[in-house]
């Protein structure tokens, strides 16, 4: 029922964001909608910790602020690449394993990995990730250990 | 004079923008295999967006339109490591292995499920 | 400044397009429509600057959306050849794979 109450009002606010028209008929027309979503998606069933990871701490926004960090650092380091004129690249496959507990958690720490580029996360096998580098520079396990410890901080069990 | 600094602010962010996403289309182009072509595309889906979203915003100022932007730097934020990753999982799955070391050998997979050997 | 960025992006999509028809495999040519899609938004926003108009910014959103979900489907059909309800046995490789 909470995650209904947070869905609802999410939709509204996105709503009031898209419309840009704030008179009575339309804001009752948002709230309608969003109010008739609401019950169709807690008809379907799909609103579950999966459907709306409500769950994440706050410590979740000051993560982004490190991730994007990172991701300008990668992005640097895969445009070097990309612009040398032989291109020396030598690909690797490595697996890590999450230590994460929760499903949101560990899709949180495979979603970081692949938006890092040079890593993509391509499977999972059992417990751990298969993990495609493009260049051994990038398979740096220190620094995916650091990534992990730190999504794992966010994580709310 | 505040104008002006944001004038140029966004022709540093426009121009960074554009030249990360071209860096990223070369790279699509010239990278040897599909799975090292994912990452160039990666470059254009983070930074080069990015850049781009923020220059619009600095020339926006503060409106309804910045909130717009905002909403679509987070949706691609958030959707595409998704979009990527399902890419490369339905690669995967397919049995398409990478190109792996210095030499760039076709992958045996060996981190990979047992069945997939073909690449 | 808007429109020399514009060239810039047309260029990008461009070269976008000789990897989406060159593929050669299926996957190549998802990506490449991904990243061409993206290149779209950025693009529809853009313009939106060029030409004075800020309702572009409406398309633009709805645009990643689409393009978004359109990737996942196109990815979901060519896995298991069906948009509706799975049936878990068809998968090719991966028995029991997300659906």
């Amino acid at each position: 029922m909470l995650r209904g109450i947070i869905l609802a009002l999410g939709l509204f606010g996105l709503w009031l964001l898209l419309s840009g028209v704030y008179k009575p008929l339309w804001i009752g027309l948002g709230a309608g909608s969003a109010i008739a979503v609401t019950l169709l998606v807690m008809r379907m069933d799909v609103l579950d910790s999966e459907g709306l990871p409500a769950q994440m701490r706050f410590g979740t926004f000051r993560y982004w602020g490190w991730l994007q960090a990172e991701i300008v650092k990668a992005n640097l380091a895969v445009t070097k690449i990309l612009l040398s004129p032989r291109m020396n690249i030598s690909p690797a496959i490595i697996r890590i394993k999450p230590t994460q507990q929760s499903d949101t958690g560990r899709v949180t720490f495979a979603n970081s990995i692949t938006l890092t580029p040079g890593t993509v996360t391509v499977d999972t096998d059992g417990d751990a990730f298969i993990v495609h580098a493009v260049d051994e520079s990038f398979a740096d396990m220190d620094a995916l250990a650091d990534m992990d410890r730190r999504v794992t901080v966010i994580e709310q069990r | 004079m505040i104008e002006m600094v944001l004038d140029i602010a966004t022709g540093v962010l426009l121009a960074g923008g554009s030249f990360f996403l071209l860096v990223g289309s070369i790279g699509v182009l010239r990278l040897p295999d599909f799975y090292s072509r994912m990452h160039a595309a990666g470059v254009t889906d983070t930074l080069g967006a990015e850049l781009i979203l923020l220059a619009m915003i600095l020339q926006t100022g503060f409106s309804l339109i910045t909130v717009k932007l905002i909403a679509i730097g987070f949706f691609m934020f958030f959707t595409s490591p998704t979009s990527t990753h399902a890419v490369a999982n339905a690669a995967w799955a397919a049995g398409v292995r990478p190109l792996l070391g210095k030499d760039l050998k076709p992958g045996d997979g060996e981190a990979g499920p047992k069945d997939g050997a073909a690449s | 400044m808007f429109f020399a960025a514009s060239l810039a992006l047309l260029a990008a999509m461009l070269l976008m397009l000789v990897r989406l028809f060159a593929g050669p495999s299926l996957y190549d040519r998802v990506l490449a429509l991904n990243a061409f899609g993206t290149k779209t938004v950025l693009l529809i926003g853009l313009v939106g600057f060029v030409t004075d108009r800020p309702d572009f910014m409406d398309i633009a959103l709805l645009y990643a959306l689409i393009n978004f979900v359109g990737t996942i489907a196109v990815l979901k059909f060519f896995r298991y050849r069906a948009l509706g309800d799975i049936d878990d046995d068809a998968a090719p490789g991966k028995p029991g794979a997300p659906s």
